[in-house]
């Protein structure tokens, strides 16, 4: 985990790529890829956590009993846009 | 030490049944199947403690081998041409995640048009993809290569799979007299793998996750460099199995390179008749030699420049095509490795016996003739001829 941060050089990184320590993946802000944002209507939303489920990043949070996105690590792929049933979602050009 | 009669392939699986191995997963491919067939029948009667795994294709083999080999288990598989082809991506999975996996390769043609006999085009198709890769001359070859295999591959400072290759059927399917080792003496000089890495549910590790343009050439470079490990502790290995057996290995045999003004460099069993021509040549006073590349990957550069000094010119046989290179794959990596050590040295490229075409001793006698020729004359530094091709 250390070693994504550190940028090791070749003689450092460990054999064969493995990690030994856990949680890498959240050092990846996978955030700076997004070209679109999906942006919740708070009125339309009726908080199903439909977006919850088929984010493929986890990037959807529950707060409370509702969902916030987590923009850190959205990538803006759409998925919870198409998939909310009452299309309170919009994706906005970043 | 015993004499019994093997062929090319069941070598190999006696001596991989002599290594204690864990694990095999393969899939039968001719001309390699009496490899995994033989293994198959070690298993069923109780000769070894081995967990065959049964699988569809070769690229479930080869993941299932990747798998047994990161838990810390002796792992060997075998197979030949499509299969190796089917393999290619869990190749280069198998070196980069520095799994010591031991396969055997009897050698074949690649399709189309179909063909099954023996050229060296499936593994010169892999030679990129970070595997120690051995040629092995006859059956007593491949059975001391393949316990040498697993020593090397196993050791802490190298830990890369390795292929060990044989002619398919001029080689995998002939019966020689093979001298092999008492059970004992393999196992006392390949004591059991111990992997500090070995995957552990107590110590959990992530094996195998992406790596983005920010990491991913760090690991490539390093990958690079282990290659570099290989030669001395092949070495090692080699001095200490010369020890056990009284036969002594490297990365190449020389014949007649004394004084020779020109050689044949060859891999496999084309060897064998290229030393009974020499001998013959030399004989009537020709000053001809001989240099089988035991190793080819990692490539033994400098010592083959130092062995080649002094010669004249050079004939590369390469049983494979590189289409739309300008030579041969051997030959590529011999002209990179004298490239401004031996300006001096002209280099004949003779690409052959693809399919399983035989080469004859009469046309290993005129690449030695031609050989000699473009040592004296005003010839080109380099040339390529396909010999025994009808035109
Ligand atoms: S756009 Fe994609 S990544 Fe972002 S929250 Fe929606 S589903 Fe998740
Ligand atoms: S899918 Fe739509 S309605 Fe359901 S929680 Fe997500 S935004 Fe709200």
């Amino acid at each position: 985990m250390s070693a994504v941060e550190k940028r090791l050089g070749w003689r450092k990184v460990p054999p064969g790529g493995a990690i030994s320590e856990a949680g890498s993946s959240a050092l990846y802000k996978t955030g700076t890829w997004r070209s679109f944002r999906p942006v919740i209507d708070e009125a339309k939303c009726t908080k199903c956590l439909i977006c919850w489920i088929y984010c493929p990043d986890m990037a959807v949070r529950r707060i409370n009993d509702g969902v916030e996105i987590d923009y850190e690590y959205c990538k803006g792929c759409g998925i919870c846009a198409t998939e909310c049933p009452v299309k309170a979602i919009r994706m906005e050009e970043e | 030490m015993k004499r019994i009669g093997l062929t090319g392939d069941e070598a190999i699986a006696y001596a991989a049944k002599q290594c204690d191995v864990d694990v095999v997963s393969a899939y039968p491919i001719t001309p390699q199947t009496i490899i995994v067939e033989k293994y198959s029948e070690y298993v069923a009667n109780g000769e070894v403690d081995t967990e065959f795994v049964n699988v569809e294709s070769e690229h479930s083999a080869l993941s299932a081998c990747i798998g047994a080999s990161l838990t810390g288990a002796r792992v060997f598989t075998a197979t030949a041409s499509q299969g190796l082809a089917l393999m290619h991506e869990l190749l280069y999975i198998a070196s980069s995640l520095r799994c010591p996996i031991v396969m055997g390769i009897a050698n074949r043609a690649l399709s189309a048009p179909l063909n099954i006999h023996g050229d060296h085009s499936d593994m010169m198709g892999s030679r990129d993809c970070g595997w120690i890769q051995i040629f092995a001359e006859n059956a007593q070859e491949a059975y001391d290569w393949t316990i040498q295999a697993f020593r090397l591959s196993e050791d802490p400072e190298v830990l890369l799979p390795s292929s060990i290759n044989i002619d398919g059927f001029i080689i995998s399917h002939s019966m020689e007299g093979v001298e092999v080792l008492e059970d004992e003496a393999v196992r006392a000089f390949l004591p059991p793998r111990s992997d500090a890495r070995a995957i552990d549910p107590n110590r959990p590790l992530t094996i195998g996750p992406v790596a983005l343009p920010d990491y991913y050439f760090e690991f490539k470079r390093q990958q690079a460099e282990v290659m570099k490990k290989v030669p001395p502790v092949l070495e090692r290995v080699c001095r200490e199995f010369g020890k056990i057996s009284g036969r002594r290995y490297g990365k190449f045999q020389s014949y007649g390179m004394e004084d020779a003004r020109t050689a044949i460099i060859c891999m496999g069993s084309a060897a064998g008749t290229a030393r009974h021509v020499a001998k013959a040549l030399r004989g009537k006073g020709e000053k001809v030699g001989v240099v089988k590349l035991w190793l080819y990957r990692p490539f033994p550069a400098d010592e083959l420049v130092r062995e080649l000094e002094g010669l004249k010119s050079v004939v590369v046989m390469d049983r494979a095509i590189s289409f739309g290179a300008p030579l041969g794959p051997l030959c590529s990596d011999l002209i990179g490795a004298i490239y401004g050590k031996l300006p001096k040295l002209k280099v004949m490229n003779a690409i052959y016996g693809l399919g399983g075409r035989d080469i004859t001793a009469k046309e290993i006698e005129g690449i030695y003739r031609e050989g000699l020729r473009m040592a004296k004359a005003k010839a080109p530094m380099v040339r390529v001829k396909y010999v025994g091709v009808r035109e």
